[in-house]
């Protein structure tokens, strides 16, 4: 879809699906999501949730900022660019990452496809094409948004691989998690990568705008035996913080944003440590996270296991009752893990493993607020993470 | 063997020389290396066309540090003055305006002028200390301090006394010239001048030394800033400005430092996250204890070392460090004294400026802001044969002229615009040296493009960048490598584009040195 010069006439627009999500969505609820709108929900969230989990769901994924990064120095910018050495991610395959500003505080997350070889799709939260573009200084590369081209489709639960089996593509069974492969699709070419932000087993579909209503009434065709429902944001927002995943604005504030300097977070301090790569050479942040790493951090991101059923959203985490060291960033009752869990930013040294922490949480019933401190257990790894998510091959049936 | 290796010093210009100087007076192992056949960068006396010599870059001397001067004994290695304390001759339709300082030696004037230009050059002296003083020692590490509190992420928490030591030195001015400084500080020249003066040709004179060699016109904001730059007295050596750089570096090879010509650098070895040598254009690599570039933060960071080894956003700032040029250099060789309506022949050699009333400067600055040079600019001229006459031949002279307003990026380019800017800026010297285009012998016309070729200075800024507020002190040439350093290890920066800026002061140079020996082990 290209916008039209008039652009200024309409500032928001229905994705490539839209003709299909606005049937499907019986609550009519919508949220604008960067230039587009997007279903909260469709039918009923519990049960777009449970669908997830128990059979697949469809969620929209248009949206998503995509950015096509083409040219000789495609591998050095990338490396420049984000934290991890994206010279190990092989044509073929994904990776998630984070980049961040010249103090090494991040900016944002996101995914790189390696597509092939000089061309990189990275998909990101934010816009990021001012950051990209800012970033190309010395580097022979072309830098893209296509956001707007590219239509996608999350296809996610266990009965996921079993709907792309019937669509007919061949072997997707033994795509492995993070690969990506091509296929043919009513003359277009749909691409699909084994990926996704719920913590499942689960594809992501990304194909010409003038087939997306093609494929998604396939998909529906085609799925119904195995139970395909379409998913909305609330039930998306759920899989997400079982997963662990963390999301920009809500777990952490992209650095570009911040103005009061103790707002932002590096990638220690939101447990990537492990995405963070000091020997592949020099990537903006590389010397101030180094500092940091001497020096120690500021916060730690803790997954919390919190006491009783009641949400602890927006609660302050406290040590023993008395200091407030930290705060809820996401939190729910999880009926895939059966526990009440959240995801806090907290001081350090506060948050290892085994520490006591407790949450205020504030409830309301009838109307009536009332507050609780309950005890938190610091979880390390994610609530939910079935063996699905990775097995080889897919369940395909 | 590492301990071996040399700290490397890129650019024989001055700040390179005096860097190199004071780095091997303290026994370190120095090696200069410069691109041209000669040392001197844009302070260099040459021969423009046969027998006449000129200061081809910088042509008078008004801020050498004397403390560098002494310390490295530059009149013992060479360098004399032909004359120094210049007069200033303001010309004119009718008669000059003589000023030298807060004196006036002849013009018309009124008596609430000259006693306000007395107030207004003290004050213009005492403000220029102020500025001058972090880099001469105590002061220094207010560059730091300020660059950590400018760099609001960082989270280091340095003690705030060198912070307050300059409030206290600002607040030691006494009330009246602090509460002056504060409100005057950031403000335009052209308002300031008006405010304080009758005489339009005086205010003209005044605004030129806000405005020569920045992209600004007294109109513009930190006019008045600039303008401090320029408070010294007015000398020219014997011999043009390489006398000065040709002195420095005898004094730095008297020190043991090595100076090698004819030796340019295409690159920086990097090795892990640290500079570890030069490689020169012949593809001969030196190891380095330490690299020390004179050469501009453009060149330094952008070709040098290459974008790839900094952050994105620093070199982003890099980037848009402003250090486009706006001033062209015109020689001419001429077959005798050169007449200037209302000079005296005696005064010809004192420094003739053609800046006669706020709005011709105003004017001038116009079309520089839409790519276009003036051709009614303002001019400083020197005739330095009128005091050295081994510049020229026995009965004739040169003529050396900054030509302001000739914006590097001409809209048509310097192809087309050069002979345009030459015959423009002749008939404006007609206007006031009626004669002079038949005493020409030979000229040369330098503009900014042949500026950064000829010094490879990117942009032909012969500052290394504009001075100014957001690019002075430990803002110089942005956040991230005041203070003479560079974000990557064993890379430091000492020339015009560090603080105080251009101008033949030497003092980026040596503040320079002084860092690089509190880091670099010998």
């Amino acid at each position: 879809m290209t916008i039209p010069r008039e652009h200024y006439l309409q500032a928001v627009f229905p994705t490539p699906f839209h003709p299909r999500t606005a049937a499907a969505n019986t609550l009519n609820a919508w949220h604008r999501w960067r230039d587009y709108t997007v279903a909260d929900a469709y039918f009923d969230v519990a049960l777009e949730y449970t669908a997830l989990r128990n059979a697949c769901t469809v969620f929209d994924l248009s949206p998503m900022t995509k950015h096509l990064i083409t040219g000789p120095d495609a591998l050095a910018f990338m490396n420049r660019l984000v934290t991890r050495d994206v010279a190990k991610l092989k044509p073929g395959r994904v990776g998630y990452t984070v980049w961040c500003d010249d103090e090494g505080q991040v900016v944002d997350d996101g995914t790189i496809f390696h597509l092939r070889d000089h061309v990189y799709r990275l998909c990101s939260q934010e816009r990021q094409l001012d950051w990209l573009l800012g970033s190309a200084l010395g580097f022979d590369v072309s830098i893209v948004e296509e956001t707007h081209d590219v239509a996608a489709l999350a296809l996610q639960g266990p009965t996921s691989c079993a709907v792309l089996k019937r669509l007919g593509l061949a072997e997707i069974e033994t795509l492995a998690p993070f690969g990506i492969r091509s296929y043919a699709f009513e003359s277009t070419e749909l691409l699909v990568s084994r990926t996704g932000f719920t913590g499942d087993l689960g594809y992501e579909l990304w194909i010409d705008p003038e087939r997306a209503v093609a494929l998604w009434d396939r998909l529906f065709d085609v799925g119904k035996v195995v139970g395909v429902k379409p998913m909305g944001t609330f039930a998306l927002e759920m899989s997400r913080i079982e997963a662990g995943f963390i999301q920009a604005g809500v777990d952490f504030l992209p650095a570009d944003r911040a103005i009061r300097p103790d707002r932002t977070r590096s990638p220690f301090e939101l447990d990537l440590e492990w995405l963070v790569d000091f020997g592949k050479g020099p990537f903006t942040g590389r010397r101030a996270l180094l500092a940091e790493k001497a020096r120690g951090s500021r916060y730690r991101l803790v997954r919390l296991d919190v006491e009783g059923n009641k949400p602890a959203k927006d609660a302050f985490i406290y040590d023993r009752r008395r200091r407030n060291v930290g705060v809820v960033t996401s939190a729910m009752w999880s009926p895939a893990a059966k526990s009440n869990i959240a995801l806090a930013s907290v001081s350090t040294p506060y948050g290892a493993p085994g520490d006591e922490l407790w949450a205020e949480i504030y409830y309301q019933k009838e109307l009536k607020w009332s507050r609780f401190m309950a005890r938190c257990t610091v979880v390390e790894g994610p609530f939910y993470n079935p063996p699905r998510r990775r097995a080889q091959p897919a369940a395909d049936c | 063997m590492t301990d071996a290796a040399p700290i490397v010093i890129i650019g024989g210009g001055h700040n390179g020389l005096v860097c190199a100087a004071y780095l091997a007076r303290a026994g370190r192992k120095v090696l200069v290396l410069e691109a041209s056949a000669e040392v001197g960068g844009a302070a260099v006396t040459r021969e423009f066309t046969p027998g006449f010599r000129v200061s081809s870059g910088a042509h008078l001397l008004y801020a050498l540090d004397p403390a560098i001067a002494r310390d490295l004994r530059l009149a013992k290695h060479g360098l004399a003055l032909a004359r120094s304390g210049l007069d200033t001759v303001a010309l004119a339709d009718g008669e000059p305006l003589v000023l030298n300082g807060a004196i006036v030696r002849s013009g018309q004037l009124s008596d609430a002028d000259r006693t306000e230009l007395g107030a207004y050059v003290a004050r213009q002296r005492r403000y220029a200390a102020l500025l001058a003083k972090p880099g001469t020692g105590a002061g220094f590490s207010v560059f730091r301090l300020l660059g950590r509190m400018v760099n609001n992420r960082k989270t280091e928490n340095p003690a705030p006394v060198p912070l307050l030591q300059l409030a206290f030195d600002v607040r030691r001015l006494g009330r009246a010239d602090m509460r002056e400084l504060l409100r005057v500080g950031t403000m335009n020249l052209y308002d300031l001048l008006d405010d304080r003066f009758e005489s339009p040709q005086l205010k003209g004179a005044l605004a030129l030394d806000g405005v020569l060699g920045a992209k600004l016109g007294p109109r513009s904001g930190q006019s008045f800033f600039t303008s401090l730059q320029r408070a010294g007295a007015y000398a020219l050596p014997r011999g043009g400005m390489g006398t000065v750089t040709g002195a420095l570096a005898v004094a730095a090879r008297a020190a043991g430092a090595t100076i090698r010509i004819s030796s340019p650098v295409s690159r920086l070895a990097v090795t892990g996250d640290r500079v570890t040598g030069v490689v020169l254009d012949s593809g001969e690599e030196i190891a380095a204890s330490a690299v020390v570039s004179s050469a501009d933060p453009k060149t330094t960071f952008l070709q040098l070392l290459g974008a790839r080894h900094l952050d994105a956003e620093f070199a982003r700032r890099i980037l848009n460090y402003r250090s486009l040029g706006c001033a062209a250099k015109l020689h001419l060789a001429l077959d005798g004294v050169p007449g200037f309506r209302g000079v005296p022949a005696a005064q010809v050699g004192e420094r003739l400026i053609v800046a006669p009333d706020l709005d011709y400067v105003e004017a001038a600055f116009n079309p520089a802001k839409y790519r276009e040079f003036s051709s009614s600019p303002v001019l400083e001229i020197t005739v330095p044969s009128m005091h050295d006459p081994g510049l020229a031949p026995a009965g004739k002279h040169v003529l050396s002229a900054i030509i302001q307003y000739a914006p590097y990026d001409l809209a048509d380019g310097w192809d087309a615009g050069r002979d345009r800017l030459l015959q423009s800026t002749l008939n404006v010297l007609a206007r006031y040296a009626p004669g002079l285009r038949a005493q020409i012998v030979d000229a040369e016309l330098l503009t900014p493009v042949d500026l950064e070729r000829e010094f490879r200075i990117t942009g032909g800024h012969w500052h290394h960048g504009e001075l100014a507020l957001d690019q002075y002190m430990m803002l110089r040439p942005v956040r991230g490598a005041a203070n003479y350093s560079a974000p990557i290890d064993g890379l430091y920066l000492c020339g015009a584009g560090s603080h105080p800026g251009g101008g033949v002061i030497g003092r980026a140079g040596r503040n320079a040195a002084r860092v690089v020996l509190g880091k670099v082990r010998p």
